[in-house]
């Protein structure tokens, strides 16, 4: 079943390029949208027959390569499928989006039925090569997207920083995974018998390094600060689908690896550089805050707000790690924060990506100064970008807010001082998305240079089709989270217990 | 004494249909020269189902006084330098039809590949010599085949080195025959450690010269760029991957059998030699525009990764698995590279390549597919030997050594995307250029087998790699 969901748009990628090339354009996006809602819907039907506390579910396990101890280990728990179900939405909504490309419509549609499936793949791989067979071909897939289809001459340099950068953070995080295999009797990459054997137990320095590396390699990818700055040109050059897809389930992989990897497979070392995280995380929250705030270029902005609101996930799972003046509730706590944030984070900078795809597409730039009184022209993107705008500051009734105030409420009690600080960069947030509402929507109407004549079209259907689901799911989120914390609580007290064996 | 022939079969099948071509070749007109590449490929599939009986049915043995071994790392050796064979034949077709000397090449060809598998088998100094005469002498005609200025450069230079290292190699033998009282590997095993180790230190190295001039390893790497920017690209192949294969497995035997037991620091020269390897050979490539010196230099820093399972061969048996695993996936993989540039022989540069992917997409796929895996980008074979190669360094305390290979990949990165990036940029003009003109079917059919059998490697490697774990026998 989950290997049917993993491989379904990969199925459809191979029909797509061994297909006639009398096959038209339009057809190959529908063939997309069509593969994206029948993925979804099979993960609709997982969600259903999900029982939460059941632990890992609907297991694959096969040998793949025996000899090196890797297998082909698949299945979800409370973790992954919230993450897999956002995967699945957002690249329906991106399929929905890009129905009105133009350009090389079906490397553009394989690519991205690619990346579907190396997404949903990552999310429910139990075996370590698995994931980093996955975690690789994701960088491959997004270099192609960002250096086929970015804006301009700089794409493809931003292509080559971007995969540069987490290309060497993968390396490092596979040095890690053969540390952590090596350490098991008989060596293995399987990730459930890993954390039963825990064989990193008790082997300070060894262990210590094992965590450098595999940190070090998720963090590139979150990113955290200081290895962040692949982000913003990647986001700038990418086009919108690719920026969607690209912070909404790209960045997700690296926060991901910390809770489903380093906490449970490096407990001793987890807890005992705990604090290294919890620093990373709340410098993350406040310098992408800041940095963010000085922005003129709208897209770059949102970019930067990712590493704050990624910033957020990582503090929480340092705060999980430091079992001093905590209990097991408010560690176990900040780590469903960390899960429901990567949801929440998904859903509305995915929207938000796509609604500055539409920006570009009608005035050419990104630039903040050149828009003034949108509202008046487009009141529907102004609805749209205003809904998602507040709901990633952070304002009750949205999903962000959940997620926000599980972390903060998670790491207060053990990072008083942290959480405080962490705080001060939602109010610089706040800040930063209403100035930048404020100078686009409302004021005296003004349109760039490049702009039609025919002024500044509002959202059409299909890109309506597009944000405004996922803006729906980040409310429904946010009003009856229930359904989500139901699912994915019993799996982060797991994570606790496990990061306090 | 075992003087079982049988067991020599894929290489007395090479050489047979190596006469047997050369006398066809002297009769038959030059249109139907073609017979002889059909020759060649059976030749090769036979010794390929030769390879494969004696594998499957467990002949593992030593012949003819213990000269020559066949066991798991012949065999992968074989499956590696019969499979390569094939594709170079395929691949060469067009470049050499209706040539004057068109036998002439599948019949050097045939030579130069048996001499290869001889230097995999041999289990003794002088057979190891005679190996590399015979993988040599024809792959310096071979180079200078097209009979060009560059191509005579390229066959001067690679004769030279050869003939150099050649005799240094002689003399080494010579040495340490007078050290050690025996060519034999299972002799040296036990009078090599009682020698001077002086005499021991100056042979040995005399000798490794000569077969780590094969593997086109730094410090005896000199001839590789310009051999194989110069020779046709299938020949180019050929000497860069075939004679590789033929080189490090006969490294690994002498140093396993041999070496390992002398007092001297084997380990750590191995080390420094994979570490300068892999280093000149990634930073010599970053800013080549010729994409056959491109792939020249990568060669050298693949040839530094292979090494990187040389000093831990004592420590632990991953060594073997990973070398023999990743000599047979880097063969597929950068022969489909060399397929693709075979494909394309009037597209010279980088340049040349821009806007492939919408002229060419298969062409651009199988170098997609081969350069990224030739990076170590899963789930193509060469990943699944990086990692094995990765593992046991790690394994066998060499920690920094497979860190600097991590290192060294990210930077190959850099070269292979510099290649890569120009495929997918929009063409200079609407029509396709004169650089996208493609040789024929022949070349490009062979680029997509080869891809899709690197792929299938990664994906299914787990049936292959308990092949690989046989010991090596004295």
């Amino acid at each position: 079943m989950l290997t049917l969901v993993t491989f379904l748009p990969l199925l459809a990628c191979v029909g797509l390029a061994l297909a006639p090339r009398s096959v038209p354009d339009r057809v190959c996006a529908r063939v997309w949208a069509g593969t994206a809602a029948a993925d979804l819907a099979l993960v609709v039907g997982l969600w259903v027959g999900f029982d939460p506390h059941g632990g890992m579910q609907y297991q694959q396990n096969h040998p793949w390569i025996p000899a090196a101890g890797v297998g082909y280990h698949v299945g979800v728990d409370g973790l992954s499928l919230p993450l897999v179900a956002m995967t699945c939405l957002l690249f329906l909504a991106t399929a929905l989006y890009s129905l009105r490309e133009t350009r090389r419509v079906r490397s553009y549609v394989c690519l991205f039925l690619f990346l579907q499936t190396v997404s949903v793949g990552l999310f429910v791989a139990l075996d370590l090569i698995l994931f980093f067979v996955f975690f690789d071909l994701s960088l491959v897939g997004m270099f192609f997207v960002i250096a086929g289809w970015g804006h301009g001459g700089r794409a493809r340099a931003a292509a080559l920083t971007f995969f540069l950068y987490t290309f060497t953070g993968s390396l490092a995080l596979l040095l890690g995974f053969i540390g952590l295999s090596l350490a098991a009797t008989p060596h293995t990459f399987d990730l459930l018998e890993l954390v039963r054997g825990n064989p990193l137990a008790g082997q300070g320095l060894y262990a210590g390094l094992v965590l450098l590396a595999l940190g070090v390699g998720l963090a590139v990818k979150t990113p955290t600060v200081p290895f962040h700055t692949w982000l913003p040109p990647a986001h700038t050059e990418a086009p919108a689908a690719g920026s969607a897809i690209l912070a909404g389930v790209l960045l997700k992989m690296g926060a991901y690896g910390f809770v489903r990897i380093a906490m449970p497979l490096l407990p001793g070392s987890w807890r005992r550089y705990a604090l290294v995280f919890v620093i990373v995380g709340t410098v993350s929250v406040v310098y992408g805050a800041l940095v963010a705030l000085a922005q003129t270029d709208f897209k770059r902005m949102i970019a930067y707000t990712s590493v704050t609101h990624m910033g957020y996930i990582l503090l929480a799972v340092g705060a999980a790690g430091v079992l001093a003046g905590t209990d097991a509730q408010a560690r176990s706590l900040a780590v469903t924060g960390a899960v429901v944030q990567m949801v929440s984070h998904g859903l509305l900078t995915g929207a938000l990506f796509l609604l500055t795809g539409v920006l570009h597409d009608r005035g050419g730039t990104y630039a903040m100064d050149a828009y003034s009184g949108l509202s008046s022209h487009a009141p529907r993107f102004a609805a749209a970008t205003g809904v998602a705008a507040f709901a990633g500051l952070g304002i009750p009734g949205f999903s962000g807010f959940i997620a926000e105030f599980q972390i903060l409420t998670g790491s207060l009690a053990s990072q008083a001082v942290a959480t405080t600080c962490a705080l001060t960069g939602l109010l610089i947030t706040a800040a930063l998305f209403l100035r930048a509402l404020r100078h686009m929507f409302l004021g005296p109407s003004r349109l760039p240079a490049a702009a039609p004549a025919t002024g500044f079209r509002d959202l059409v259907p299909s890109e309506a089709a597009a944000t405004v689901p996922l803006l729906g799911a980040a409310l429904v989120i946010g009003v009856a989270p229930r359904f989500l914390l139901d699912v994915v609580e019993p799996a982060s007290r797991t994570v606790t217990q496990l990061v306090a064996r | 004494m075992n003087e079982n022939l049988a067991a020599l079969l894929p290489e007395t099948i090479l050489l047979g249909a190596a006469v047997v071509g050369l006398l066809a070749g002297s009769l038959l007109p030059r249109r139907r020269q073609w017979a002889v590449a059909v020759l060649a490929a059976a030749a090769c599939l036979a010794g390929l189902a030769a390879t494969a009986w004696t594998m499957a049915t467990g002949r593992e043995q030593t012949v003819f006084a213990h000269t020559f071994a066949v066991d798991a790392a012949t065999g992968l050796g074989r499956l590696a330098v019969l499979g390569g064979l094939l594709l170079l034949v395929a691949m060469a077709t067009r470049t050499v039809r209706s040539h004057a000397r068109e036998s002439e090449f599948y019949v050097l060809l045939l030579m130069s590949g048996a001499g290869t598998l001889v230097l995999a088998g041999a289990n003794d100094l002088l057979l190891l010599f005679a190996g590399f005469l015979l993988a040599g002498v024809p792959a310096y005609a071979l180079a200078a085949f097209a009979k060009d200025g560059r191509g005579t450069e390229a066959a001067l230079k690679y004769y030279l080195l050869g003939a150099l290292l050649g005799t240094l190699m002689l003399a080494g033998t010579a040495v340490l025959y007078g050290a050690g009282g025996s060519t034999l590997y299972s002799d040296l095993r036990t009078t090599l450690p009682h020698a001077s180790p002086a005499l021991v230190a100056v042979g040995s190295l005399a000798v490794l010269a000569g077969v780590l001039f094969k593997a086109g390893a730094v410090p005896a790497h000199f001839w590789v760029p310009d051999a194989t920017d110069g020779a046709l690209a299938p020949v180019a192949a050929h000497v860069t991957t075939l004679t590789k294969v033929g080189g490090l497995i006969g490294a690994y035997r002498l140093a396993h059998q041999v070496l390992w037991g002398t007092a001297l620091d084997w380990p750590g020269l191995f080390a420094l030699l994979a570490a300068l390897s892999m280093s000149l050979g990634n930073l010599a490539a970053f800013f080549q525009t010729s994409v056959q010196r491109l792939l020249a230099y990568s060669t050298i820093g693949q040839v530094g990764y292979l090494l990187v399972a040389f000093p831990v061969a004592a420590r632990t048996g991953l060594a073997q698995q990973s070398l023999l695993f990743y000599l047979l996936a880097y063969t597929v993989t950068n022969l489909g590279a060399f397929a693709a540039v075979t494909a394309l022989p009037h597209a010279r540069t980088l340049e040349d390549y821009r806007g492939l992917a919408r002229h060419r997409p298969a062409l651009a796929a199988v170098l997609v597919v081969c350069l990224l895996g030739l990076v170590g980008t899963p789930p193509t074979g060469v990943f699944l030997g990086k990692l094995e190669v990765f593992q046991a360094a790690v394994e066998g305390g060499y920690t920094w050594l497979a860190a600097l290979a991590v290192a060294n990949t990210v930077a190959s990165l850099f070269y292979y995307l510099r290649w890569l990036a120009p495929l997918f940029r929009p063409a200079p003009h609407e029509q396709p250029s004169a650089a996208h003109r493609t040789a024929g079917r022949g070349p490009v059919a062979t680029a997509c087998a080869a891809a899709t059998a690197s792929l299938l490697l990664g994906l299914a490697g787990g049936t292959l790699l308990p092949l690989t774990t046989g010991p090596l026998l004295r």
